[in-house]
């Protein structure tokens, strides 16, 4: 059963204000993920206190950290449930979890987090496991 | 299994944001349950007290099923997670060899 949206939004607010854009449908997912040149992030985000609120300030401060991707975007697990099935069918190898985060590369899947490496660690940590990914996926070359 | 501590990891609470502390440190954690005999168990803690572990969405493997050692079938999960292949379980302490975070398992 979702929460009640007042008690998801301020956590859909953290991603959208570090510029992510909610994909809601299968539709928009679709349509983010037809977008194959570049560099994009997914991340499913969750309420899960035990994950997710390291997840989302970890996200953050790897953004701010060095290169990253071309695009961002998120959705919600337990709330969004068309949009989270489609975007998991992107990365359909991998086990679902939430929270998570899937970053590609010209369309192809070259990097994911699973639930069980955010849980438990700080932002910074989540940080910088995950700003490690993004150097090496989203630095320009030369 | 070498990876595994005997003993029960503990995490401080200030880091999980969880919201029942009343179930044990490692509530919502996603762990790996070693038992005395076979099996293996991997999926969310919903609680572990002194006596019982119970998991929620977990997966399970037994010694050698499949070609697989509990070691193997450890080491592979801790890459990527699991597929979830029950809803619930509740072990016995007295059956469980270690209770260790899947995120503390060495995947090399």
């Amino acid at each position: 059963m979702p929460y009640d949206p007042r008690i998801v939004q301020p956590m859909r607010e953290e991603m959208t204000a570090i510029g992510f854009t909610e994909l809601l449908t299968a539709q928009d997912v679709d349509g983010f993920m037809n977008e194959k040149g570049g560099t994009a992030l997914v991340v499913v985000n969750s309420v899960c206190g035990c994950a997710a609120g390291m997840a989302r300030p970890g996200v953050r401060l790897a953004l701010q950290q060095g290169p990253k991707p071309d695009r961002l975007a998120t959705v919600f697990a337990g709330q969004d449930l068309e949009a989270v099935a489609r975007a998991r069918s992107y990365f359909a190898e991998m086990p679902p979890s939430s929270p998570s985060m899937a970053l590609f590369r010209d369309g192809e899947l070259v990097h994911f987090v699973p639930r069980h490496l955010i849980e438990g660690r700080t932002a910074e940590q989540v940080a910088g496991d995950l700003a490690s990914a993004l150097e090496e996926n989203c630095a320009p070359t030369a | 299994m070498p990876a595994l501590s005997k003993r029960i990891a503990r995490r401080p609470l200030d880091l999980m944001g969880t919201f029942h502390s009343d179930k044990g440190e490692l509530h919502g954690i996603t762990v790996v349950v070693d038992t005395t005999g076979d099996s293996v168990y991997i999926g969310r803690c919903w609680e572990l007290n002194d006596r019982e572990v119970v998991l929620l969405d977990l997966d399970e493997h037994e010694e050698g099923r499949d070609g697989r050692s509990k070691q193997e079938f450890v080491r592979q999960a801790a890459k990527v997670g699991i597929w979830k292949k029950r809803d619930r379980l509740v072990l016995p302490l007295a059956e469980v060899a270690s209770v260790t975070p899947l995120g503390q398992i060495s995947t090399d």
